[in-house]
C-alpha cells in the first residue's frame, strides 16, 4: 500500500457565504486507499459540507485539501479531482441527466470527451458491476429508489474512479434499496480497492465501515474504527447519536451483571459472545 | 397513469421511417412545406395527399393518429376557410345575399389556405410521431451548431430539452402527490367556477415550483461533480450516421418538388 493517501484535509475550514460561523472548522482527516470511511454527524453538523469539499464543489476558505495528491484549490485540476473523487447525491431523481438508463451512465464519459467507440464497453461493464445491465435501455422513473442509485454510481463508475463519495446516499430509500445501495459500494470497496467515503446517519450502515469518523458542530470529534467509537456509548449520547442497536443491548446486559466484551456491532457479533457465554462447548468446537 | 406516460405524440414502433436520421427527417419536413406552399392546383393537393397517405403506411402510423393531430387546429382552419371565402375580392360571383358574397375565386382561395395548413400539420405530426424527443433534440443540436459562431446557445438549447423531458415523467408524479397531500387537508380542485378553480392551483404551483428551484440546484450540483463544462470539447454516446435510406429519402423528396413544380408549369 502506499503511504501517499487518497484524501488528505489539513486544518481545513468553510465558511459559507454570508454564515456568522463555518460550517466545518480546522478538520483534519487522512483517508487511505481501499479505506470504507464512514462519516457520521447529526443533521448541520457540517457532513455534507465536507463531502463536498472533497470533490471540489466547495473550495476551502481555509486550509487545504488534498484528493489523489491534486489540491482542490487548484482550478486546473478541478475536472481531474472529479474524475477521480465520483460523488453520489440523496435524492436519486435529481442527479440523472438523461432519458434513458445508458445514455446516463454516459454522460460523464461524454464530458470527458471520450470517443464513442470506447464509452460503450466502459458503460456495459459500469453496468454489469452495479448489475443493473438489463435496465440499459430503460428510461430513468420507471426504477425504484435503490436502482436509480445504482445507476448513479454506474455512471461514477464508468469514468474509473479511484474514491467515490456517497452524500447521505440512502437517506431517501426503503430499507431494501439501502441494502442494495450498501452492498454495492462494499463490493466495490473490496473487488476494486476503491476508496469509499460513506456519509450517513444511520449507525447501522457505520458499523460496516472500517473506520467511522464523526463530525459534529463543525468539528471532527471522533476518528477510529466503528467498535474504538460506538464503545464511547456516553459520549455518543452527548454528541445526540445513537448507537448501534446490539451496541447499546450489549451495555445494558452489561450493566445487568452479564460480561459482554466491547465492540459488539452486529447480531452475529452479539450471536456469539452470547453463545460463548451460555454454552462454552459449542463454540469451542 | 404515469408509468406508461408517453412523452409527446411519439409512436413507437419499428419502421423504414422511424429509422430515417432525424437530422433529414428535420430538413425533408421543412422542404414538404415549402412544397405544399407550391402547389397551385387541386391536383397538386391530391398528390401532396397521396404522399402523405402513402408515408403513413410506410411510417407503420395509422392514418387516423395523423388526423388527431388536426383537432386542436380545427377552429384555426375553419376560420382561415370562411375569411377567405368571404373577404378574398373577386369577379365570378356564386352565391350573394345580404352582405355576404362568395366568388368562385374566394371559394378557391378559401380552399387553397385551408388545405395548405391542414398538410402543414399532417407534415409535421408525421415527424413528432415518428422521431422521438431525443432524437428530435439530437438533430436540433446538429443543425444549429453552425450559429454557435454567432454565439447562438445551440449546445445548451439541447441539453434544455433533454433535461426537460427528463424530468416531465419526475414532475407529473410530484404533482399527483402534492395534490393529493392538498385534497387531504381540504383542497378542492374541481368544482366553482373558472376562476375559483384557477385560484384552487395556488396551492399546488407554489410548491411544486419551490421543488422545481431545490431539484435545479441539487441536478446542477450533480452534472458539475460529474464533470460537465458546457458543449467545449464534448463527445456523445449517440452519433448520427447518414444512411443510404437518407439519401433514397431526399431524392424522394426532390422528386415530389420536381413534380409539383412540373405541374405548375403545365396547368
Amino acid at each position: 500500500m502506499t503511504e501517499t493517501p487518497r484524501i488528505s484535509l489539513d486544518g481545513v475550514s468553510y465558511t459559507y457565504e454570508e454564515a456568522p460561523s463555518p460550517a466545518l472548522s480546522q478538520a483534519t482527516a487522512a483517508i487511505r486507499e481501499g479505506e470504507f470511511v464512514a462519516v457520521l454527524g447529526h443533521n448541520g453538523s457540517g457532513k455534507s459540507t465536507l463531502a463536498k469539499l472533497l470533490n471540489a464543489l466547495y473550495i476551502p476558505t481555509e486550509g487545504t485539501v488534498l484528493v489523489c495528491g491534486y489540491n482542490t484549490k487548484e482550478e486546473k485540476y478541478t475536472w481531474e479531482i472529479r474524475r477521480r473523487a465520483g460523488m453520489i447525491f440523496q435524492n436519486p431523481d435529481n442527479q440523472i441527466v438523461a432519458t434513458v438508463v445508458k445514455e446516463d451512465v454516459a454522460f460523464g464519459l461524454e464530458n470527458l470527451g471520450v470517443p464513442t467507440v470506447d464509452m460503450i464497453p466502459r458503460i456495459e461493464s459500469a453496468l454489469a458491476t452495479v448489475r443493473m445491465s438489463k435496465f440499459a435501455d430503460t428510461a430513468p422513473h420507471m426504477l425504484s429508489g435503490g436502482q436509480k442509485q445504482r445507476v448513479a454510481i454506474a455512471g461514477i463508475l464508468a469514468m474509473e474512479p479511484s474514491v467515490i463519495i456517497a452524500d447521505e446516499a440512502t437517506a431517501m430509500l426503503d430499507p431494501s434499496g439501502r441494502q442494495e445501495v450498501l452492498d454495492t459500494l462494499l463490493a466495490l470497496n473490496k473487488n476494486k480497492n476503491i476508496t469509499v467515503v460513506w456519509i450517513t446517519h444511520f449507525m447501522e450502515e457505520a458499523a460496516k465501515a472500517d473506520r467511522v469518523i464523526v463530525v459534529s458542530d463543525g468539528s471532527i470529534v471522533e476518528d477510529g474504527t466503528p467498535g474504538e467509537v460506538f464503545e464511547k456509548t456516553d459520549r455518543m449520547r452527548e454528541l445526540h447519536l445513537d448507537v448501534p442497536h446490539m451496541t447499546a443491548l450489549a451495555e445494558e446486559l452489561r450493566s445487568e451483571g452479564m460480561p459482554l466484551p466491547g465492540g459488539i456491532l452486529t447480531v452475529e457479533d452479539m450471536v456469539r459472545e452470547v453463545e460463548k457465554i451460555i454454552c462454552p462447548s459449542k463454540s469451542a468446537t | 397513469m404515469l408509468k406508461n406516460i408517453t412523452l409527446g405524440q411519439y409512436y413507437p414502433v419499428d419502421s423504414l421511417i422511424h429509422r430515417l436520421d432525424p437530422r433529414i427527417k428535420l430538413i425533408l419536413t421543412i422542404a414538404f412545406i415549402v412544397a405544399v406552399f407550391m402547389v397551385h392546383t387541386l391536383a397538386g393537393y391530391a398528390v401532396i395527399f397521396a404522399f402523405v397517405f402513402w408515408l403513413s403506411r410506410l411510417a407503420k402510423v395509422p392514418f387516423r393518429m395523423l388526423l388527431r393531430g388536426l383537432k386542436p387546429l380545427r377552429f384555426i382552419v375553419i376560420l382561415t376557410f370562411l375569411l377567405n371565402l368571404f373577404f378574398t375580392p373577386g369577379e365570378k360571383v356564386l352565391v350573394e345575399f345580404w352582405i355576404i358574397r362568395i366568388t368562385e375565386e374566394s371559394l378557391l382561395q378559401a380552399v387553397h389556405y385551408s388545405l395548405r395548413l391542414i398538410f402543414l400539420v399532417l407534415g409535421t405530426s408525421l415527424l413528432t410521431l415518428t422521431t422521438s424527443p431525443v432524437s428530435l433534440s439530437d438533430a436540433i443540436e446538429i443543425l444549429l451548431t453552425p450559429l454557435k459562431k454567432i454565439r447562438f446557445p445551440a449546445h445548451e438549447l439541447a441539453m434544455m430539452m433533454t433535461i426537460a423531458l427528463r424530468f416531465i415523467p419526475t414532475l407529473l408524479e410530484e404533482t399527483d402527490k402534492i395534490m393529493k397531500a392538498q385534497m387531504a387537508r381540504g383542497a378542492d380542485f374541481e368544482s366553482g367556477n373558472l376562476f375559483n378553480r384557477a385560484r384552487a392551483m395556488v396551492p399546488l404551483l407554489v410548491p411544486l415550483f419551490v421543488s422545481a428551484f431545490r431539484r435545479a440546484g441539487d441536478l446542477a450540483m450533480a452534472m458539475e461533480s460529474r464533470c460537465y463544462h458546457g458543449g467545449e470539447g464534448r463527445t456523445r454516446l449517440r452519433v448520427l450516421k447518414i444512411q443510404n435510406n437518407d439519401w433514397a429519402a431526399c431524392g424522394i423528396m426532390v422528386l415530389l418538388i420536381g413534380l409539383i413544380v412540373l405541374e405548375g408549369i403545365l396547368l
